[in-house]
């Protein structure tokens, strides 16, 4: 049957769900769709795939507040229903905070940039500042990624729009770093940012920070304020 | 590490937490499964740790442990949580940060557990076993334990010869768990009440006296001076002679699992899995699941249908397998698969059915299992090449059977068929192996004619014969891995030497090594410990995967460590025993009377085959007038299914 409507979300991985990957996430939500009897549309041919868009999925160990998809159905359901049918059929951890019927044909261009939060401890808030200052003095800063075609060289720091040292507790070793990264390939990751700070700036960590993706979308005058990508969708 | 106070019970998430970002697919590890059962500690008496000693993808689909899960925590008093066996890489964090062995349910200490139950389904499990209990700080020699420490007690199938591992054990129960694990439970409970009198000896003592479990440290067992079991014999007042196993009648009131679990993290079974019966009276002589767990005892058509649709509605799984020993052989299985296959028509459910049986049936079953999907592939297993082998082994198939079958297989649309057997079964020539070749090549043969196609295919798929305890082939000798892997290796050029079709026939054997080691393990006596402890110790962890299975260390270890029995490696396997030899497990009673298992390996020896007793008389096995059990199999008359579709 065909796809009669577009429906976008964005949903949040949190709490220990920050370990699932991307492919984790998709057989998850693939059973909970087909738990919650929503009318997925599925493709032809002998092995038929229900009609779901993933976007720029969030690395495994990272929580998100924002990660998107699309899914097609073959009739119209209220998007609100929709939400709220797949939550009850996800576990905890993973869930669908927002839905519109899709109206605006670029969705992906409205995801243009992240904004990401890393968490850091058992580090001071001087050396953190140190580093950050030393990578955004920089024009280029090559780091390595090890992937399944094996290592992978590439720049870190042109993707890096926006970077600074937010709340820091210094008596606790604690500091936040919040990271505007443009979307891109290849995509330019925090555990990226993070060997940029190291190659450029010596900082060096002893435990691993907690990192968060707070919003996805279109750049504004303040890249630390990401417009809505549902927007359009909106209107 | 910290050194605040540890609660009983609390989770140590946070401090695995730090640990996850650095390994291999971490969310193994958090749980959070759909399904699964949180519980509040302080608001249960009984608390169990349930353990598949492998890994998480492996052990989350168990449905052993799923079912104990669920029969437990439904019970208010009761709780139960789940771990699995962790990965090198985690394993080595965890001591490096003193993490010790956790629940994927809340992350609480395997230590803070009353009881710490684990399911062998097979014995290449005990390695990871002393892992999880090093990891847990429990001390591997249960005597050694102290009343802070939980009870161990291992089931599945492999504790039907728990004698390899007595010593890390505090209790063994043989047989189905869903009864027994309450009962067990309730004793427990009871003790404890009492304010625990006599700790953790009078505990197992009395779990031993009500023939619950089987307490080995209240056995003792003295040997000849040839290393041959003298005797076995309790050294305690009360504790019964021989232990029995469990056997659980009317399926149908037992409709577990009810909500399988769902895992986040992929695992090798992505489907929602129905047993339609329990047990096996085909009575082939090589297969101990099927002589370990009979009667037959059949879940009827209107349960089967029910508990399939209820397990949609619960997981989102898009495959439901009907599970069983010989699922073609359930009396209604005609009318269960043409009744789902009518209800699930049109949606995105598939069905399975591990099909085994080499006949027509089967081929009429498949059919309609796969009435809108493709027709990829079927598995038949014959077991054994020529019609001599098959006699020994009892599997009552001829050739032309055979050829029939799979002819009207390719015929019906079929483009694959998996042939399954065995290397090394008792009494068997180069010339019974060889014969697998010309089988084979007479399925592609038949095949192609029946089809009118070239492209049809045929995968023979063979490993080594173990020989298992409580089957007539206890008594055999296993094959030598060298002399397995030369037949391997001849049929292999055999297959490919055919110019007309050996391209159409694809070859799969697995070397006979690994094959020595699960015997040693198999057949192994209370001194195997030593060998098992002594291998862990040199870095041996899951045996069950090839890239960890090192045979060479096994091999070495088990030289080492037997010398001063003087016996070895061979006098477990390789070594034929005669009708007057103790064997270790004799004392375990899995029904099955010792004088008919070894009139059925001398009936073996002699090529006569035995009926099968759901449709023939009774030939005295033992287990039906002892165990208190009986055959319970349909048909109900029932043709329709009574649920309409959703």
């Amino acid at each position: 049957m065909p796809v009669v409507q577009k429906i976008r979300m964005r949903y949040e991985k949190l709490g220990r769900m920050k370990f699932s990957s991307h492919r984790d996430f998709q057989r998850a939500l693939e059973r909970a769709i087909r738990r919650s009897k929503i009318p997925i549309a599925y493709s032809a041919g002998f092995s038929p795939h229900p009609k779901i868009s993933y976007a720029n999925a969030a690395p495994t160990g990272c929580a998100s507040l924002a990660e998107y998809i699309e899914i097609g159905l073959t009739e119209p359901v209220d998007p609100e229903l929709v939400k709220n049918l797949i939550n009850e059929a996800l576990g905890d951890g993973l869930s669908i905070k927002d839905a519109v019927v899709a109206r605006n044909k670029d969705f992906i261009d409205q995801l243009e940039a992240s904004l990401w939060q890393i968490e850091l401890t058992a580090v001071s808030e001087s050396k953190v500042r140190e580093a950050v200052k030393k990578l955004l003095e920089t024009q280029e800063v090559v780091v390595e990624r090890l992937t399944k075609q094996g290592i992978r060289k590439f720049d870190a720091r042109g993707a890096i729009l926006a970077l600074r040292v937010n709340a820091a507790e210094p008596s606790r070793g604690y500091a936040i770093i919040e990271v505007v990264v443009r979307s891109g390939n290849p995509t330019v990751r925090p555990d990226d940012v993070l060997s940029a700070l190291k190659s450029a700036g010596g900082l060096a960590l002893t435990v691993p920070p907690m990192v968060t993706r707070r919003a996805q979308g279109k750049l504004t005058e303040d890249p630390f304020q990401l417009l809505d990508p549902f927007a359009l969708d909106r209107e | 590490m910290s050194t605040k106070e540890k609660i009983l019970g609390e989770s140590i998430f946070a401090d695995l937490e730090k640990l996850l970002p650095f390994v291999n697919k971490p969310v193994q590890y958090v749980g959070g499964e759909l399904n699964a059962i949180k519980k509040d500690w302080n608001q249960t008496q009984v608390r169990w740790c349930l353990m598949y000693p492998d890994a998480y993808e492996v052990g989350l689909p168990n449905q052993g442990v799923q079912i104990l899960y669920e029969v437990l925590n439904e019970r208010a008093d009761f709780l139960a949580e789940r771990t699995y066996a962790v990965w090198p890489d985690l394993e080595k964090l965890m001591r490096e940060n003193q993490v010790e062995q956790f629940t994927v349910d809340q992350h609480r200490r395997v230590s803070d557990f009353d009881f710490f139950g684990i399911s062998f389904a097979t014995e290449l499990g005990y390695t990871n076993m002393l892992t999880a209990l090093d990891l847990a700080n429990i001390p591997f020699d249960a005597n050694k334990r102290t009343d802070n420490h939980p009870i161990v007690v291992a089931g599945g199938h492999a504790a039907f010869n728990p004698e390899p591992i007595a010593k890390f054990i505090d209790a063994a129960v043989l047989g189905d768990g869903e009864e027994v694990i309450l009962a067990i439970s309730e004793v427990a409970k009871e003790h404890k009440q009492e304010g625990s009198p006599g700790g953790r000896d009078e505990l197992l003592r009395r779990l031993a006296v009500s023939g619950n479990v089987y307490v080995p440290k209240f056995y003792d067992v003295e040997y000849f001076s040839d290393g041959k079991i003298k005797k076995v014999t309790p050294n305690k007042p009360g504790i019964p002679y021989r232990v029995s196993k469990h056997t659980l009648m009317d399926l149908d009131s037992w409709p577990y699992p009810k909500a399988p679990l769902v895992p986040v993290a992929e695992t090798v079974h992505e489907r929602a899995s129905v047993e339609i019966f329990r047990g096996c009276t085909r009575g082939c002589r090589f297969c101990q699941a099927g002589m370990i767990t009979r009667p037959v005892r059949e879940r009827s058509i209107t349960t089967v249908a029910q508990v399939v649709d209820n397990m949609i509605k619960k997981t989102g799984f898009d495959e439901v397998g009907l599970l069983s020993l010989s699922s073609a052989d359930h009396s209604e299985i005609a009318e269960i698969t043409k009744g789902l296959a009518d209800r699930y028509e049109g949606s995105s459910t598939s069905l399975s059915l591990p099909s085994t049986r080499v006949d027509a049936f089967n081929i009429d079953l498949a059919n309609e299992l796969s009435r809108n999907g493709r027709r990829s592939g079927l598995t038949f297993a014959p077991e054994g090449g020529s019609e001599r082998i098959r006699k020994v082994i009892n599997k009552m198939v001829t050739e032309e059977d055979l050829i029939r079958t799979v002819t009207t297989a390719y015929a019906n649309g079929w483009r694959q068929v998996k042939l399954y057997f065995m290397c090394g079964l008792p009494t068997e020539t180069d010339e019974d192996v060889l014969q697998i070749a010309r089988m084979a090549a007479e399925v592609i043969r038949e095949g192609r004619k029946a089809s009118g196609r070239k492209d049809i295919r045929t995968t023979v798929s063979i490993g080594g014969f173990v020989p298992k305890p409580h089957t007539p082939f206890q008594w055999a000798a296993q094959l030598s891995w060298q002399e397995t892997d030369r037949r391997l290796l001849n049929l292999k050029d055999e297959i490919k030497q055919n110019k007309e079709v050996g391209k159409s026939i694809g070859y799969r054997y697995h070397d006979g090594r690994p094959g020595i080691i699960e015997g040693l393990l198999s057949r192994g006596d209370r001194r195997v410990a030593e060998v098992i402890e002594a291998v862990w110790q040199r870095g041996q962890r899951f045996d069950g995967w090839h890239e960890h299975f090192s045979f060479n260390l096994w091999n070495e270890v088990a030289d080492e460590i037997l010398k001063k029995y003087q016996i070895d490696l061979d006098w477990f396997t390789t070594r034929e025993r005669n009708f007057e030899e103790v064997l270790p497990w004799d004392h375990l009673d899995s029904g099955l009377d010792r004088g008919w298992l070894w009139q059925d390996w001398q009936d073996a020896i002699n090529g006569a085959e035995v009926e099968d007793c759901r449709w023939t008389a009774c030939y005295d096995c033992g287990v039906c007038p002892s165990m208190g059990t009986d055959i319970q199999i349909g048909p109900s008359g029932v043709k329709t299914l009574p649920l309409t579709v959703v």
